[in-house]
């Protein structure tokens, strides 16, 4: 990232990111770096990582391959799924085409399905995710943890240390602590950017595959934001929305356009492109690295659990933080369990904090784009 | 002051004069198949040009370029119904191609609202498909079923229940039967669909579906609720832009 650049063309680069990782990964693969596909965030990247495997995330935001998986999977099923299925079957996705693994968890019903016969095109190892966050849970995440660990070592031929997790878990915390620090930002009133560009950098900074230099540039770009900030370049005053639920990058992203394209600002995002995914640490001085990962992981407020009080602790310390004005929930289509989460976040949103909340179930096609218009709108305007 | 407020719903277009918080002059045309058309014949009909403000609402409302405000038909539908009803509390609208179903607080103001729009189950067009497939001008609806028993009607989808009333009348079903059957059919929907919200008070039904009084009637049994409508409850939307 160069520094003589304008904020808005440093913004695009991010949006960008994803397509010129495309280059990055090619390189990497011909100069024989492994290429680990993971799908959710409980996925402890610190193990490929501490093999020196580059980590690329495929779930697929875009309608393009879904007629093609619509041939082998139900429609109506969650178009996240059915686009990396297609992604998969179709070979149009180079994440997919390099990755030497793919990694899936058992989160919701339709991915573990779905893996079943994504292992008919790729080479695909599961692992297997508690659905509660209790010691139980904890000690089974972990013992499934260190069998990945056994997979990755038999598949690549390597021996993963202890040293080489401790040190993959530093280098991810500072990364984590680095993109706190972004979008830590949306805090002020008025808000330094609008939420899509926040979601771009969010985004494109997971396909950077050197994170000492992502760390950097994150850390660079924010200062460059406070800067500018301070010195009165920032969009007017909004109303304040915060996002939670199905992840929303990509095609999704039309209901963040909708809500900002009408008036308003997403300062926060609780979904797993977001701060769901980035917030807790893993734990450096427990003695027991596998067993800080897995409650590390495992402690995420994806609605895969039952129950899952922490989105709902999550969404009650984020509400004040970034001044929210109101909630906006969104689940992809067929996605049962955040779509039946609605009606808590619903009741916390509007019980506790007395705010105005709008849930709205989404796919990947365009066809809906004046209704979430003219929703959106409305929405804001009763704000 | 003259203010102008256009509505341009999918079916229909409204056009609202309110002067000095009267309605002096109101007109309604249909919307066919060039929107823009039909707002600038509303335009010009009511003398915009001597207007002192013109707001627009309604899926078209971006179509009226000279307008010195766009707002949604949500707010405008909310604020129309609250002027020519005082006091009540929610706002069912069910329209050409969505339905509605609005909250509002002690001032009069969106608190909470639900659109269905993903198809036309539950909405004026289902209703307009269906009296077609009967052979009944929609404008008879009213007496045609009056008195009827309800036929029970399964399927809310336009397409398939088009096709079920076609075997209803193969199997020699009244018509007037049917058509009751489809009323009750649309308005337990929809009030199923508006209960998600926690309705009180009175309820003001609005949308063009508002000028038969089988609605209304059908409506307040489904929701249990007093159910009240006006004359001009169609212009709910076009006179909460002129008042915006």
């Amino acid at each position: 990232m160069e520094l003589i650049k304008e904020l808005p063309e440093i913004f695009e680069e991010f949006a960008e990111q994803r397509k010129n990782s495309f280059l990055n990964i090619k390189q990497l693969k011909d100069k024989g770096v492994p290429i680990v596909g993971v799908f959710c965030t409980f996925l402890p990247q610190e193990l490929p990582a501490a093999m020196g495997a580059a980590v690329v995330g495929l779930c697929s935001t875009s309608d393009e391959t879904i007629p093609d998986a619509e041939m082998d999977l139900p429609r109506n099923l969650c178009p996240l799924i059915k686009s990396s299925y297609g992604f998969a079957k179709t070979d149009k996705c180079p994440f997919f085409y390099f990755s030497d693994l793919v990694v899936g968890e058992t989160t919701c019903d339709g991915k573990k399905k779905m893996y079943e016969y994504l292992a008919d095109f790729k080479p695909v190892y599961v692992m297997e995710l508690p659905h509660r966050q209790t010691e139980d849970g904890y000690a089974a995440y972990r013992k499934e943890i260190i069998r990945f660990q056994k997979v990755l070592e038999e598949k690549f031929e390597v021996t993963i240390t202890e040293d080489q997790i401790r040190e993959a878990i530093r280098v991810r915390n500072r990364e984590r602590e680095a993109l706190k620090n972004l979008y830590g930002l949306m805090k002020q009133d008025p808000a330094p950017m609008l939420g899509m560009d926040l979601l771009n950098v969010l985004t494109g900074a997971q396909f950077k595959f050197d994170k000492e230099e992502s760390i950097k540039e994150l850390y660079t770009l924010a200062e460059r934001i406070q800067k500018e900030y301070d010195e009165g370049k920032h969009i007017e005053k909004r109303p304040r929305i915060l996002i939670t639920g199905s992840p929303i990058q990509g095609a999704a992203s039309k209901v963040v356009k909708a809500i900002e394209d009408n008036g308003g600002v997403v300062v926060v995002y609780e979904n797993c492109c977001g701060v769901k995914s980035v917030d807790e640490l893993v734990d450096e001085s427990n003695p027991d690295v596998y067993d800080a990962l897995a409650r590390r992981y495992l402690n995420i407020g994806c609605s895969c659990m039952s129950p899952n009080p922490h989105r709902f602790d999550l969404l009650r310390r984020l509400i004040p933080e970034y001044h929210v004005d109101a909630v906006v929930d969104v689940a992809l289509q067929a996605c049962h369990t955040y779509n039946v989460e609605t009606i808590g976040v619903k009741r916390l949103v509007t019980e506790e904090f007395h705010l105005p909340y709008m849930s709205l179930e989404v796919d990947y096609s365009t066809s809906d784009i004046e209704q979430l218009n003219t929703r959106m709108a409305a929405f804001i305007e009763m704000l | 002051m003259r203010n102008i407020g256009i509505d341009s719903g999918s079916t229909t277009t409204k056009g609202v004069v309110m002067e000095d918080g009267r309605i002096t002059d109101y007109l309604l045309l249909p919307t066919s198949a060039k929107p823009a058309e039909s707002i600038q014949k509303i335009r010009r009909s009511l003398h915009a040009e001597t207007a002192d403000r013109i707001v627009a609402t309604g899926y078209g409302r971006k179509l009226l370029t000279e307008a010195d405000k766009k707002v949604t038909e949500i707010t405008c539908h909310a604020k129309g119904a609250a002027w020519l009803s005082p006091g009540i509390q929610a706002v069912i609208d069910i329209g050409g191609q969505d339905c509605k179903a609005i909250l509002l607080d002690e001032r009069g103001q969106v608190a909470d609202f639900l659109m269905n729009d993903k198809c036309a189950a539950g909405t004026g067009r289902f209703i307009e498909m269906m009296m077609r497939t009967l052979e009944v001008p929609l404008e008879e609806v009213d007496t045609f079923a009056a008195g009827r028993e309800p036929a029970s009607i399964s399927s809310m989808c336009t397409v398939f229940a088009e096709s079920e009333i076609v075997s209803l009348l193969a199997k020699g079903v009244e018509p007037g039967d049917i058509a009751l059957g489809m009323i009750h059919a649309i308005c337990r929907r929809t009030a199923y669909f508006a209960r998600k919200m926690k309705l009180r008070g009175e309820v003001f039904f609005s949308g063009g579906l508002a000028r038969f009084e089988i609605f209304r009637v059908t409506l307040e049994h489904y929701l249990e609720m007093p159910v009240r409508t006006h004359e001009l409850a169609q212009y709910a939307g076009a006179i909460g832009a002129a008042l915006m």
